[in-house]
């Protein structure tokens, strides 16, 4: 998967999950720039991306995880494996 | 909605819900509204968020009181005005094991356990009955899971000191507690997880990111096992299963390979897997379930076929048995209109998929469960919980042979040519009383299950019930009807609130399975009599207008009363002067007095 793929995949998650067709993100994408996407949201949003993937963050990775740029790379480093 | 039906698509719901509830809002279904108090012991946004959906799509309209993180003892012992303005109709208490505040160690003796025990069970009873005396409402209590690891190993279940051994012990005394009180219900989460598989549910991740004591990919499974209880409570549960016979309660085509030749019983794996799953149907019938079928057969076939020496369901189990060659959405019409019952409290289940999908289409309403293969059948009907039991009343036990005794009613009435005489044949005896304690149950369980003939569709949980049986202000009565086909039980109920000489009507109420007997002359007779009592001079009536109660729209009118006001929604008001010398309107009843 390409990095370009796994963001369009992304987006459609991120658009079920907040039941809004307009949201796309970005690399520098972040909690604050999506109004709907609180620490409760997140929860759902992580567990959602997980399924879609086929893959589980770590705790480590979860508590770090900065933008949606740096939840791409996690996402590409699993998929390669 | 398919998606929100048993054995549903978890992620799905849990990525969807947002659409979900917004296409499930959108709907005027005519839902119930309902506020529950939710005190959690941990996270429970997600939980909430999910169990409001499958409410929704069960007909309640849910608004939630969501405790502080962790706050569930708190806001039940110290007081909360939020929480009382909020006023619930039901109170959810989240909690699990994660909350035990202190577990056995391996060196404690039986006392010092002993002493624990009772120190958390009386954490959890002072709470419930704080709850009980303040708010008057059903309260749901999860039970606990197990934990995720047994420091003893095996020995965890069977030594005192053991964790899993000192849950078994507290998760009894909770039975225990429930047992005794009517209105407190067990959350059973002990096997939803063990059901799940615990060491997915317990997922250490989920706690200690989020504080959730079970993973979120549960949550569906969990909101929806608590949806099926809340809406027992509040009378949203199923009537009656509707079955197909080929290939439903039996392996083969009767009609073609004859009765000899189906597959039940024990000579083959299929034949087992049937009679296994005829012996689960048949226990419906002891917790109040009413048993039909609905088959493309020559009834002499379908009744050949139920007669198999094998078979464990007889045509005596059955009410109706529709076997013939109409569509099945028909036979299914005329089962809800014979029994009286609305097409949502009816359970559909059928092998064929066409078949259910020409139900679904023809006879909304009903529920068409996808029931899988048979060796499935049992586990996706019994996980669906349409018939989830929150109490078993007598009335309960006996509701098939009580309809069925109705059916005979009917049969004798086409062979007289006079319907008094037909009545008069019945040889009915009627008790009318004001509310009595054993029949508080039942009479809370038809305020919220009556749907046709109820005037106000008003409900009342069972500790509103008996607040107004015991309110000086309210004038209480329930109807009891026999007569020499059987016992009809409670079938009446109508409750009136006294101010200065006039009585308001808040609720009249019948079962329609006595329709046109005089049950409700009977009534009327009874509160013109209490009213005199009273010193009451005048009996207000009120009708709202509901999709499902036109039947009794000009009830008022027949009683004698005469209509006050009417606005532009059709709500009407209706007032009776009490004469003088009243003359009694029930003729065929005989009532039983003290």
């Amino acid at each position: 998967m390409t990095r370009e793929e796994v963001f369009a995949t992304l987006n459609g998650v991120f658009q079920d999950v907040f039941d809004d067709e307009s949201i796309t993100v970005g690399e520098g994408t972040t909690a604050d720039d999506i109004e709907d996407w609180d620490s409760l949201e997140h929860i759902n949003l992580i567990a959602a991306v997980e399924q879609e993937f086929g893959i589980k963050f770590s705790m480590g990775q979860v508590v770090t995880m900065k933008n949606v740029g740096e939840m791409a790379d996690i996402i590409m480093s699993q998929i390669k494996d | 909605m398919k998606e929100l039906e048993y054995p549903f698509d978890s992620d799905y719901i849990l990525k969807n819900a947002r659409k979900l509830k917004r296409i499930l809002s959108g709907q005027d279904i005519g839902r119930i509204k309902k506020k529950i108090a939710v005190l959690g012991g941990s996270t429970t946004h997600d939980i909430v968020r999910i169990l409001e959906i499958f409410l929704l799509h069960q007909g309640i309209e849910p608004e939630f009181y969501e405790s502080e993180y962790g706050q569930y003892f708190q806001d039940a012992m110290f007081g909360n005005p939020e929480l009382d303005a909020f006023a619930p109709d039901l109170i959810y208490i989240h909690t699990s094991s994660r909350n035990i505040a202190s577990y056995p160690a391996p060196g404690d003796n039986a006392e010092t356990v002993e002493a624990m025990l009772e120190e958390q069970y009386a954490h959890f009873s002072s709470m419930w009955d704080k709850l009980e005396g303040t708010y008057h409402c059903p309260v749901i209590q999860n039970n606990f899971e197990y934990p995720f690891y047994r420091l003893l190993g095996n020995r965890d279940a069977v030594g005192v000191n053991g964790r899993i051994r000192f849950l078994t012990r507290l998760n009894e005394r909770f039975y225990q507690h429930a047992e005794s009180h009517g209105n407190f219900y067990i959350h059973d989460i002990n096997y939803i997880s063990s059901a799940y598989g615990l060491d997915k549910w317990a997922d250490p991740f989920y706690w200690h990111m989020y504080k959730y004591c079970l993973c979120m990919q549960a949550i569906p499974e969990f909101s929806y096992n608590l949806c099926n209880m809340i809406k027992a409570v509040f009378g949203k549960n199923k009537k009656a299963l509707v079955l197909d016979l080929d290939n439903t309660l039996w392996g083969g085509i009767v009609g073609d390979d004859g009765a000899e030749n189906i597959e039940i019983g024990q000579e083959t794996s299929m034949g087992q897997v049937y009679a296994e799953f005829q012996a689960y149907i048949k226990e419906h019938k002891d917790i109040g379930v009413m048993l039909n079928v609905n088959s493309k057969n020559e009834e002499e076939n379908a009744l050949a076929g139920l007669n198999h020496p094998a078979g464990i369901l007889k045509p005596e189990d059955f009410i109706l048995i529709k076997a013939n060659w109409e569509p099945k959405s028909k036979n299914m019409a005329d089962i809800a209109a014979e029994l009286n019952i609305l097409p949502e409290s009816l359970v559909f289940v059928d092998d064929n998929p066409a078949e259910r999908e020409i139900v679904r289409m023809q006879f909304p309403g009903a529920a068409v469960p996808e029931i899988g293969r048979p060796e499935q059948y049992i586990h996706i009907l019994d996980r669906s919980g349409f018939f989830e039991v929150t109490s078993l009343s007598e009335d309960d036990k006996k509701r098939s042979d009580m309809y069925k005794a109705n059916l005979m009613r009917e049969k004798q009435q086409a062979g007289f040519a006079d319907y008094g005489e037909y009545l008069k044949s019945l040889k009915m005896k009627g008790i009318v009383r004001s509310f009595e304690p054993v029949y508080m149950a039942r009479i809370a369980q038809l305020t919220n299950k009556s749907n046709q003939f109820n005037l106000t569709t008003r409900r009342y949980t069972q500790s509103e019930i008996e607040q107004t049986a015991a309110s000086p202000d309210h004038i209480t009565l329930y109807g009891k009807l026999e007569d020499r086909f059987g016992d009809n039980g409670v079938v009446s109920v109508v409750i009136g609130e006294k101010k200065e000489k006039t009585l308001h009507i808040d609720l009249w109420i019948m079962s329609c399975r006595v329709l046109k007997r005089d049950m409700e002359y009977a009534m009327m007779d009874r509160l013109v009599e209490e009213c005199g009592k009273a010193g009451i001079a005048a009996i207000t009536g009120y009708y709202y207008p509901t999709a499902k109660n036109r039947m009794v729209e000009n009830f008022y009118g027949l009683q004698g009363f005469a209509k006050a006001e009417e606005d532009e929604n059709g709500n009407t008001v209706w007032v009776y002067d009490i004469p003088k010398h009243y003359e009694k309107k029930n003729r065929y009843i005989e009532i039983i007095e003290r």
